[in-house]
């Protein structure tokens, strides 16, 4: 076993610490209030290769691998830019990896060196009214046009940054009826305005960067733009699913350990019976337990990322760390609103907002119970419930 | 245009560290960062040199340490050189400005650019010695540097606004902290400030006497360090129709008006 410290992290982990100190908290809460992409700090890390860290570097991207684009959005989370600030990078940095591992060499050489850059927005549109969690159900269909091209009409809800998205990975029923894997197919299609009808769904956190509704009407696509192989398409997701959790537990992760600094600080500094109110055990035990499983949670996505990085399975290791990281950032958000008291529940902390985001990883994008399937099924072998 | 910059490496502002009560100087056994005065600098001279130019570092610091220098490789510096020597232990601000000046002498460059003051020591003087050392020209408070063939020509900062000076290169030019804004490294530039070279030298390797440094040559002594004292409370000033007056008139006192 090793854990010695690798000089490469820890660099990486003071470049972004650097941008991030930048971007305070009260950035963030504004963007949130106004439901604001934060354009400005997006540059930022575009400018500095971070965005890019994961993709080849024969596409000019970084090259490096997923444990360190997880440490990148760990930190940013951490900052206090939380999910507002993680989530407004991550799809660009790992969301065309079913494009690297599947797609043609037009689709790679079009669009990898923009998402090296930064340029390029990418969405990611699996969801939809009558398909969460049971993927199987996607109705959104694309039609052959008859030259090679298709044609896409349907409905997909929860579109996360479609509105600043050039391009969305999306998941359509090119075969096949709704209840089949089979017959799906992704494709890397342009959010055209004149085809694509996008709303902004109102929800409690995370503001900063919209999900949105958006509905297919009549979307030419032309051939070259299939990712992979047609009716593969649930399979092609399937291998970015670890990846992106990795992604998602470090940010969770981030959030947590933000929630627990000002906790920690408030606890020391705020005077109640004149006593700071972190002498209470009742407050101070909580935070410990926070901390410890932040810590616990950390070393599982570390372990994960490093098997990803190293062609080893990773199934179980990602969604657990997505399931403890999930679990250990909501808690840490809760305790840091109870330590405030009454000014937890106010904007000025910080610690309403990050409880907020840190709510929605128990939801998306795999839910806490689908985590537990998984592991029930995959890992102890039980039988299938649903 | 070859341009070097003076950087110190110093112990975390935001995890200082503390005093030896023994020494009375500044723990420097922790991991020490770039000096955030120093990036100024570092910034000048990349904006300075282009494409055409070089940039390369010089450093005091003890135990081999290269983290500071590593950033501001990273930000897009060529080269550096680290003087690092247990002689060099207890070395006030002359005997840091002669080993300075000898490590820079290894360069001869056209231009040579340090902070006005470094965030920990705040002596202010290791510039000035250098240059005199060295027999170059010196500027100080630069907020602006332009060259013109062989000449600098530099806004000084002043308390009333600052002043245009000329000089002739080569020359010497300490910068004040907040004037440019310091690029942050690049992904990219963190990767390759891994193969950059840093030439480690000890005070033999630049042809001083190990006497004459450190402990051993400090001309100077700390007789007492005691802490700060703590922050006095406010003035409150409650309006009774003439605060305004009053503000201005405090203001007015401290300068700032
Ligand atoms: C802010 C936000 C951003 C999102 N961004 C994107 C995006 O960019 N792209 C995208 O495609 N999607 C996105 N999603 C969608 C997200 O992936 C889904 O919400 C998630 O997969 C759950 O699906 P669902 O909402 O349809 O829940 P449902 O499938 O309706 O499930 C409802 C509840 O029932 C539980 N449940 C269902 N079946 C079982 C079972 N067999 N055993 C136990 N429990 C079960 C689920 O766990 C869940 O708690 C986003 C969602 C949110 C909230």
């Amino acid at each position: 076993m090793d854990f010695s410290p690798n000089p490469d992290h820890e660099a990486i982990v003071e470049a972004v610490d650097a941008v991030c100190g930048r971007f305070d908290d009260s950035y963030w809460s504004t963007c949130d209030q106004n439901h604001e992409f934060p354009w400005e700090f997006y540059r930022r890390m575009a400018d500095g290769g971070w965005v890019g860290i994961a993709i080849a570097a024969e596409y000019g991207g970084g090259g490096q691998g997923i444990a360190e684009a997880a440490l990148v959005l760990n930190r940013v989370a951490a900052s206090g830019a939380a999910m507002n600030g993680s989530t407004a990078l991550h799809l660009t940095m790992f969301g065309l990896n079913p494009v690297v591992k599947f797609g043609n060499d037009q689709l790679k050489e079009a669009f990898l060196p923009r998402a090296a850059t930064g340029e390029l927005h990418v969405a990611f549109g699996v969801t939809e009214p009558d398909a969460g969690t049971d993927t199987s159900r996607i109705a959104t269909r694309a039609t052959e046009d008859g030259n090679g091209g298709w044609v896409i009409n349907g409905r997909k809800i929860w579109t996360s940054k479609a509105l600043e998205s050039e391009v969305c990975l999306l998941l359509a029923r090119t075969d096949g009826e709704p209840g089949s894997f089979d017959g799906l197919t992704l494709f890397l299609v342009d959010l055209d305005p004149q085809h694509c009808d996008i709303a902004a769904i109102p929800k409690v956190g995370r503001n900063a960067v919209a999900s949105c509704e958006v509905a297919y009407d009549d979307l030419p696509v032309e051939g070259w733009r299939m990712v992979g192989d047609r009716g593969q398409g649930f399979r092609h997701i399937l291998h970015g699913l670890n990846p992106e959790r990795i992604l998602l537990a470090a940010m969770a992760c981030g959030i947590g350990e933000a929630a627990l600094r000002r906790a920690t600080t408030y606890a020391t500094e705020r005077e109640v019976f004149d006593r700071p109110i972190g002498a209470n055990q009742a407050i101070s035990h909580p935070l410990a337990r926070a901390h410890m499983e932040l810590h616990a949670a950390a070393t599982m996505w570390r372990l994960a990322a490093w098997r990803y990085d190293n062609d080893m399975e990773c199934g179980e290791h990602a969604n657990t760390a997505k399931y403890l990281a999930a679990e250990a950032s909501y808690f840490a958000a809760d305790q840091a609103v109870q330590t405030h008291g009454g000014l937890g529940y106010a904007t000025e902390y910080h610690v309403e907002r990050y409880w907020r985001e840190a709510r929605l990883q128990r939801i998306a994008p795999v839910s806490q119970e689908m985590t537990l399937n998984y592991i029930a099924q995959r890992v102890l072998g039980l039988p299938r419930s649903y | 245009m070859n341009i070097v910059v003076c950087v110190k490496q110093i112990p975390d502002p935001a995890d200082p560290g503390a005093l030896d009560p023994e020494t009375k100087t500044l723990k420097r056994d922790v991991k020490l960062i770039l000096d955030e005065s120093d990036s100024y600098g570092v910034e000048m001279a990349l904006q300075l040199a282009g494409d055409e130019g070089t940039v390369s570092l010089v450093s005091m610091a003890p135990n081999s340490e290269v983290g500071g220098l590593r950033t501001a490789l990273a930000m897009g510096a060529e080269s550096a050189v680290l003087v690092s020597d247990d002689a060099l232990k207890g070395s006030d601000a002359l005997t840091t400005a002669k080993v300075l000046a000898a490590a820079i002498a290894k360069s001869s460059p056209d231009l040579v650019i340090a902070a006005t003051e470094s965030s920990d020591g705040y002596t202010g003087t290791v510039p000035e010695q250098i240059a005199a050392l060295m027999d170059l020209p010196s500027v100080t408070f630069a907020k602006e540097i332009a060259l013109d063939g062989g000449t600098a020509k530099v806004k000084r900062q002043t308390e009333s606004g600052y002043d245009s000076v000329e000089c002739p290169l080569p020359c010497l030019v300490s910068v004040t902290a907040g004037v440019v804004e310091p690029r942050y490294p690049s992904f990219k530039g963190i990767m390759a400030a891994k193969a950059k070279p840093v030439e480690e030298v000890t005070v033999a390797d630049l042809g001083l006497d190990a006497g004459s440094v450190g402990w051993a040559g400090a001309g100077q002594e700390i007789v007492s360090i005691e802490d700060a004292p703590a922050r006095e409370a406010g003035e409150v000033i409650e309006d009774e129709g003439d605060a305004h007056e009053r503000i201005v008139a405090f203001l007015d006192e401290l300068k700032v008006l």
